[in-house]
């Protein structure tokens, strides 16, 4: 057991280095940051003085190792545009994207798991198959399109939903949250529920499918002869079985659902780490974006090392097989 | 020579060609979505013919006729069926290049990454091994990651141009393909066929090209049509944030983002006329995908 877990580890530590690498070399390799803060009066000394600064003159071998040393102690370097740590810009706006992706999350099991069961419960009925219908173009319409209709249908033409920002905020600390404020709530419904889309078709189908194979089992059947009312066969020992894969899934998707934070925070104008990296794009902001794509990378690299280790811990047979990266 | 009994034994038990196409047809939601599909390519395709205007050609656009409703006449007598957009450009025009620009970006990277995808997929049912171990490690890797993510990642190193998403598209859809056809070659390789062939004592690369490979086209068919789809969509929502396609090319999702800006002051028709296509052309390739795999019910 221990042998696996230090085995995952290094793999993780693998992928994560390659990821630095990849990223880092990348994203220098792009464009030439000198000429944003260059005013078009800037002589040759001005220039060489900005680069100087930004330490573009090393070769970019150096540039990479002292990248490396100063990520190890916790330092992504300073943004070019805002001037403060770029790490310290992410935890400002991390919260605003982490709410959103939760509220999506919440959004998709409380309306998705519903429509799953009723849908798995009554196939044949015409709800049943609008459900499943609705699933099936949730999944497959572009996020950014989905987006851009509710804000012309509810923003534009009927005018009840706020279609920019996040609202008022209310500080817990330092960090800001909008879902205490009737303001914040009204902000936050539009671009939670369409970043929740995807994840509710995929809970309906994963309900509906867990319901039509728990139905039939012996332990219902039972539970229905021992004279255990309908509710709580339902409420009970059925949705217990299926919350298993549902749960798996969502967990896995949760990165996804981040990264498709970046489509909605855009439309949406939301001001979380997604809509960031897009700005950032947009001016250039080296260290920014490295340290973006850096911190999502590590996320994901924890996440399925967290999966893994915890399935290996449930299910012996993978440690003898083998895991995910 | 006993070739030929070989190959009559490999072809697939479904049925011929011409019993699949009847059987595909006799869906009325199939067919509209092939006759959808096929119009907007042909649409695409003929733009430069069909097209009223070339909204590429600074001297045929108008900036004074900007933001234009559906209808309008322009002043030199020039009616805009479906309106203008900030700088001018008949959109009906701009539509039909922009179907154009997303059907070849999702046609060609379906294309690569089917061609790569099963070469790589081919190679691991066939090597086993340890080439099979390593090249599925890398595709469990890549499967890891949420597309949306590692495309955004490389267009941001590659920066915009037609060939560098598709690129990325082909980057980020190539590992679906190559497990599936390695799946469904490692079961097929199993099978009396190929043992047949075997004992003929044909080739290890003639099995796998000749034998193995036309009984995973159907397989590779429905997954490729659904990469497609998913392709086009992918497509149009990386350019919608700006890291696709070059403001000079503009994709569908380019139009749509144009018109994003435009979308608050009710000038809708420049946002939501090129979103409704690339509704249709996705939701009819998706149909299409469904139905071939009803018809040819391959084992996904």
């Amino acid at each position: 057991m221990t042998e696996y877990i230090i085995r995952r580890v290094l793999q993780a530590l693998l992928v994560l280095m390659v990821m630095t690498l990849l990223v880092f070399f990348g994203v220098n390799v792009i464009g030439n940051p000198v000429y944003i803060f260059a005013s078009s009066e800037c002589d040759q000394a001005c220039l060489t003085a900005i680069i100087k600064d930004l330490g573009l003159d090393q070769p970019i071998w150096r540039q990479y190792l002292t990248f490396v040393g100063n990520l190890i102690q916790g330092d992504m370097g300073k943004s070019f545009t805002h001037g403060v740590p770029a790490l310290h810009l992410i935890f400002e706006r991390l919260p605003a994207t982490l709410e959103l992706a939760f509220c999506a999350l919440l959004m998709a099991l409380v309306i998705g798991l519903p429509l799953g069961i009723y849908a798995g419960l009554k196939p044949q009925t015409w709800a049943a198959k609008l459900i499943m219908s609705f699933s099936t173009v949730a999944f497959s319409l572009p996020v950014f399109w989905i987006g851009i209709i509710m804000i012309l249908t509810f923003s534009v033409q009927l005018g009840w939903m706020p279609s920019v920002g996040r609202g008022d905020t209310v500080a817990l600390g330092r960090v800001h949250l909008s879902l205490f404020t009737l303001d914040g709530l009204h902000h936050l419904a539009m671009p939670a529920f369409t970043l929740s889309l995807i994840m509710m078709a995929m809970v309906i189908r994963l309900a509906r499918a867990g319901m039509r194979e728990v139905m039939f089992t012996d332990y219902i059947k039972f539970a229905r002869a021992s004279g255990v009312p309908e509710r709580r066969i339902l409420g009970v020992h059925a949705l217990k079985n299926i919350l298993i894969p549902i749960v798996t899934v969502l967990g896995m998707e949760f990165g996804g659902v981040i990264a498709f934070a970046v489509v909605v925070e855009s439309i949406f104008s939301w001001p979380g780490v997604g809509k960031m990296l897009i700005d950032a794009i947009g001016v250039l902001d080296r260290p920014l974006i490295v340290a973006y794509l850096i911190c999502v990378v590590f996320m994901f690299v924890t996440l399925n090392l967290l999966i893994d280790i915890l399935y290996s811990l449930l299910d012996p047979r993978i440690r003898l097989g083998g895991g995910r990266a | 020579m006993s070739v030929p009994t070989i190959t009559a034994l490999s072809a697939p038990a479904a049925g011929s060609i011409r019993d699949l196409t009847r059987r595909f047809l006799s869906d009325p939601g199939a067919v509209l979505a092939l006759i959808v599909f096929v119009g907007f390519c042909i649409a695409g395709f003929g733009a430069p013919l069909i097209a009223p205007q070339n909204p590429y050609d600074l001297r045929q656009v108008d900036i004074m006729d900007s933001l234009m409703a559906p209808g309008s006449e322009s002043f030199t007598g020039m009616t805009y069926w479906l309106g203008t957009d900030g700088q001018g450009r008949d959109m009906l025009s701009a539509m039909l290049y922009g179907i154009r620009i997303s059907l070849v970006v999702g046609l060609a990277s379906g294309l690569l990454a089917l061609v790569f995808g099963t070469l790589v997929g081919l190679v691991a049912a066939f090597r086993r091994g340890w080439v099979d171990t390593v090249l599925m490690r890398i595709v469990d890797l890549q499967l890891s990651f949420p597309t949306i993510l590692v495309a955004l990642i490389l267009l941001v190193i590659l920066g915009r141009g037609v060939d560098k998403i598709i690129f990325a598209l082909v980057v980020v859809q190539w590992a679906y393909f190559a497990r599936t056809v390695r799946g469904v070659a490692l079961v097929e390789g199993a099978r009396d066929y190929v043992e047949a062939a075997r004992g003929l004592r044909l080739g290890g690369l003639r099995i796998l090209l000749g034998h193995i490979l036309p009984n995973c086209l159907p397989t590779m068919l429905v997954v490729a049509t659904m990469q497609v789809a998913m392709a086009i969509s992918l497509e149009a929502t990386l350019s919608f944030l700006g890291l696709g396609l070059p403001p000079t090319r503009p994709s569908l999702g380019l139009l749509i983002a144009n018109g994003f800006d435009y979308l608050q002051s009710g000038r809708y028709w420049i946002s939501v006329l090129p979103g409704l296509v690339l509704l249709a052309i996705i939701i009819s390739v998706n149909v299409l995908g469904d139905r071939l795999r009803d018809v040819l019910n391959p084992r996904l």
